[in-house]
């Protein structure tokens, strides 16, 4: 009941598939997805492995609540090792491939090895068949997707792919699914190309049933219902996640240009407002909303491009709808590259969908790219003769391409900005924590997600930890450890249950733990269930430290740590790591060099 | 009074709520794959567009049928087919115009919508309003009444009003 007990293993070296009972131990204390996957990877792999090499393991996991009819239902994680960081990587989706995986009977799939071809799986309920992938090596996200449906005459197959980028390891290519829903974060795309794994195609036709069913639909009600009259539920639905630009432009926590500003003078070209005006000429970039599998929010944008702009003017195909602007993308090709055509930042989303990369850490990527090129350390000789400047849209669209399909300078682009700034000499323009390139909040006037930044287990992440609401009310770094801790144990139990972090604005830890006690065998109590996050969060952790990473990971930027605030309501702030941080590894219970104490090992059952 | 299912694509952002609920109530699990009512989408996903059957009133699936295992359910209009009886012939699927009615490899029957008794779940959980429920003689009227609104407006702009 709500986990399908069955966890299919795939190993590519030797071409063979099998189906082996789910450890009910482990999903007892670690619930599904995220927490599940975690404990897999721990007893399946040495954490000190090449994150490319044939002993990374590629984990797709559901939860318990996946395929339900819980609001959000649809999630799935991506839990390996991450090339981009060389720690944990943890990429969640939605869509429909989640829900479709756990429908043909699987809580987890995982991939071991690599195959000698490339392949593809073609998963229907219980027979998994690996096959060659001949002609889509090669191809994109979107003509993947296409083929196999046709290939297998079941327009209802649902596929989670990679393009080219994550087939020649681009260290942030993400796994895409649905067409515009991504595992985005941490290279997750580059592991699976590096399995020579095209895509995983699954239809799932055996359903998914849950303990107590009537106890289960009132609580699913009642849940539901809090979703409707809430105000943060009502805002991502009407503008989308896109509404967070013009509150972080307002509040002087938008990273500009690398970081060397924290507002952007162009933030209302490219903001929901903007996406909702209509030109002169009749076109309006905003189509409509989308839901991803159960979900009763719909915060997803479904837009499209102007005819008559440069970029497609000669390029019909690229005329068509498609997932619309989220804001970390607009984030990271807006303000954080100096650049307000908001038909170039459409259109740059459209390639990083299409060619499976996170825009995120392209994004923070060229960026860097565009200081070093100002600074002359970067030249046209480097570029291909591209202008690589901020407000250059012509160069965010050019250099999305060539690294999508790995040309020219693109390649250099594939290595994150952590190895592009290293191998140009100044690794300190590199904005990233352990290697993973920055959310749209700056931690100067956001200090308690600095602390999270910092700290996260896959690199600089937004969504590990929630404190806006107490850096909103108070600019310092007193007392933000605690809600920083809090938030990640909280927010790890949740990423394991198959549901979406957004249900957050409306619900409480005691939503969530009435859905699951009435899905699940047991009592599910919410003590139970935040020790459950705690525990993730520290195997997360013992992972990381066993791959080689220490207490000098968890650390910011010099460029957030001494340089102030240029405006804003920060003006003249630098990010507080050094009154954050200490406080926050006693509070989790760990020694000052950031190692969990054999207390809190013992508490946490995490003994070996 | 007997209600219909009315169906606006506009409203449906492909969440699958509907197929849930359909395929919880009819088999006790959820299960798109056996839902009677399926969302199909259009255009990398800009259109999204929620189908079942419509209850024909002169039932092309009820005809066709060779052991009158199909009947209309009296108080709700709904064709209902009664499992006992069907042999899993198929021909009520060839003869439904709209795919409507289909074979189910599970169990050897058809399965179609039989408007949960009168109470249909699909409707009430879908979180847009996109499948509604109402008198059947009506279907028409919120598309009379937008036209009308709209008609208004444009009267009231004019200086009618």
């Amino acid at each position: 009941m709500a986990w399908q007990r069955k966890v299919l293993r795939v190993d590519l070296t030797k071409g063979v598939s099998e189906i082996e009972p789910l450890n009910m131990d482990w999903a007892n204390a670690y619930l599904g997805e995220r927490g599940l996957a975690t404990k897999y990877l721990w007893e399946n792999m040495d954490p000190k492995a090449d994150a490319m090499g044939p002993d990374n393991v590629l984990i797709f996991a559901t939860g318990p609540l996946t395929g339900t009819m819980a609001s959000t239902s649809g999630r799935y994680a991506v839990v390996t090792k991450g090339p981009l960081t060389g720690a944990i990587a943890c990429s969640n989706s939605g869509g429909k491939f989640g829900a479709e995986l756990k429908f043909a009977g699987y809580d987890l799939l995982i991939i071991q090895g690599v195959s000698p071809e490339p392949v593809y799986l073609h998963i229907v309920d219980d027979s998994c068949e690996i096959v060659p992938a001949g002609e889509l090596w090669g191809g994109t996200v979107w003509e993947t997707e296409e083929k196999l449906k046709a290939k297998h005459q079941n327009p209802l197959l649902k596929v989670a792919s990679i393009g080219v980028a994550g087939e020649r390891g681009v260290r942030y290519a993400c796994i895409i699914n649905d067409l515009h829903r991504a595992a985005g974060r941490s290279g997750v795309g580059a592991v699976m190309g590096s399995k020579n794994l095209k895509a995983v195609a699954v239809h799932g036709t055996l359903g998914v049933s849950v303990d107590d069913p009537k106890r289960f639909m009132e609580a699913v009600r009642a849940s539901k219902a809090l979703l409707v009259d809430n105000d943060g539920r009502k805002e991502l639905t009407e503008l989308g996640t896109n509404a967070m630009i013009d509150a972080m432009q307002e509040f002087g926590g938008l990273p500009t240009r690398n970081f060397h500003e924290v507002q952007f003078e162009g933030v209302g070209n490219i903001n929901p407002e903007a996406m909702e005006r209509v030109t002169p000429e009749g076109h309006r970039n905003l189509l409509t909303n989308k839901a991803c599998f159960g979900c009763t929010i719909a915060c997803g944008r479904i837009a499209h491009i102007d005819a008559t702009h440069f970029t497609i003017v000669n390029r019909p195909k690229y005329r068509h709808a498609s997932g619309g602007l989220e804001y970390e993308t607009a984030y990271a090709f807006g303000p954080l590259l100096g650049i307000d055509d908001i038909d170039a930042l459409t259109f740059a989303s459209f390639l990083m969908n299409e060619h499976g990369m996170d825009p995120i850490s392209f994004g923070g990527t060229l960026a860097s790219a565009m200081e070093l090129y100002g600074m002359g350390v970067i030249t046209d000789k480097d570029t291909d003769g591209v202008a690589l400047e901020f407000g250059n849209a012509e160069a965010l669209t050019v250099m999305a391409e060539k690294t999508g399909k790995y040309e020219g300078f693109g390649q250099t682009l594939g290595l994150g900005s952590r190895l592009l700034c290293e191998k140009y000499g100044h690794p300190e323009l590199s904005m990233t924590v352990k290697g993973q390139e920055f959310a749209g909040y700056d931690s100067r006037a956001l200090q308690g997600m600095g602390l999270g930044f910092a700290t996260s287990n896959r690199g600089a992440c937004h969504l590990k930890h929630d404190v806006f609401t107490q850096d909103m009310e108070d600019q310092t770094g007193q007392g933000k450890a605690k809600p920083c801790k809090d938030s990640q144990d909280l927010i790890s139990m949740v990423d394991s249950t198959g549901l979406c972090l957004f249900v957050m604005s409306a619900w409480g830890v005691e939503e969530f733990q009435k859905q699951i006690d009435a899905a699940c065998e047991g009592d599910w109590p919410v003590e139970r269930l935040l020790e459950i996050g705690e525990r993730i969060w520290n195997l997360e952790r013992l992972f990381n430290l066993r791959a080689g990473l220490t207490a000098a990971d968890d650390t910011l930027p010099k460029r957030l740590l001494e340089e102030p605030a240029p405006g804003g309501t920060a003006k003249g702030k630098v990010a507080q790591l050094d009154i954050m941080l200490p406080e926050y590894y006693q509070l989790r219970g760990w020694t000052p060099e950031g190692v969990p104490s054999n207390e809190t090992l013992d508490r946490l059952k995490l003994q070996a | 009074m007997q209600k219909s299912l009315l169906i606006d694509p506009a409203k449906c952002t492909s969440c699958l709520q509907c197929e849930m609920a359909c395929s919880f109530e009819h088999e006790g699990v959820f299960n798109p794959a056996k839902s009677r009512i399926k969302v199909f989408e259009f255009e990398h996903g800009l259109r999204a567009i929620p189908y079942t059957c419509t209850q024909c009133a002169e039932a092309w699936c009820m005809q066709a049928c060779p052991v009158e295992a199909i009947t209309k359910n009296p108080a709700t209009g709904a064709m209902e087919v009664d499992e006992g009886t069907c042999v899993g012939c198929k021909v009520c699927t060839i003869a439904c115009p709209f795919g409507t009615i289909n074979y189910n490899q599970s169990t050897g029957k058809v399965i179609k919508c039989d408007l949960c008794g009168g109470d249909p779940e699909c409707a009430k959980a879908c979180p847009t309003g996109a499948i509604v429920y109402v008198d059947a003689d009506w279907t028409g009227y919120q598309r009379m009444e937008a036209w009308a609104v709209k008609t208004h407006a444009e009267g009231a702009a004019r200086g009618e009003g």
